[in-house]
């Protein structure tokens, strides 16, 4: 049964990574890349499973961690330029409607 | 008892696979950057948690139990914040929707011509800069 799912999963996979290359936005990618990180845990967690070595979820918990501070941090940069600090959205739209 | 939980467990994980299947063709396939979210952001969550509780099912200790359980937890926190991110974030860089755009237009902030406009008007005394 683990064959299953993991064969579900690396077709989403393939096909995430279809939308992520070919994406009009940036946004599009961002997304497709934080689902496809999502898939990778679950596929980290199957395979465990379909060896026999559960071991591999230790992997999968961090792999998790660091996708979704990815994806965080590159809408911030996408966002302010910069990671650093801490910037207000008001303050965005002045300096833009300054310069 | 086995067998109850080897049914459960096919189940789940058919279930999850057929739903990150769907959210997959989903996003490849939807119109719009937003429908695309919907796609990703309903059958990430939906599909992983599915697909986790049915492994949940064939654990062999304890400890592969609890780390799972943690998955789940992180997977039910983080996935909808992740996807609100991504969502803010394409409509505050004013990422148009197919439909519905006079309501981007009139929440989204200003453009800076707009700004231009407005600062020609008397601004409320309390938003002046120092």
């Amino acid at each position: 049964m683990f064959w299953a799912a993991s064969f579900a999963i690396v077709v989403a996979m393939v096909l995430m990574l279809v939308r992520a290359v070919v994406g009009p936005t940036v946004y599009d990618r961002v997304l497709s890349v934080n689902s496809f990180g999502t898939k990778t845990v679950l596929l980290l967690g199957v395979l465990g499973f379909l060896m026999g070595r559960p071991a591999f979820l230790d992997i999968a918990l961090l792999y998790a961690l660091i996708n979704f501070i990815a994806t965080i941090a590159i809408l911030k940069f996408l966002r302010y330029g910069r990671l650093s600090g801490v910037m207000d959205d008001q303050d965005l739209i002045r300096h833009e409607g300054r310069s | 008892m086995t067998l109850v939980l080897d049914l459960l467990s096919w189940l789940c994980l058919l279930g999850g696979g057929f739903f990150v299947i769907i959210g997959a063709v989903g996003v490849l396939r939807f119109p719009d950057f937003y429908t695309r979210m919907h796609a990703a952001g309903i059958t990430d969550t939906l599909g992983a948690d599915l697909i986790l509780v049915g492994l949940l099912f064939q654990v062999p200790d304890a400890i592969t139990a609890v780390k799972l359980l943690l998955i789940i937890v992180f997977f039910v926190l983080t996935s909808p914040v992740a996807t609100h991110c991504v969502a803010h974030a394409a409509y505050a860089g004013r990422e148009a929707p197919l439909t519905g755009r006079l309501l981007l237009r009139q929440n989204v902030p200003m453009a800076p011509e707009d700004e231009e406009a407005s600062a020609a008007a008397p601004d409320d005394p309390s938003e002046a800069p120092v």
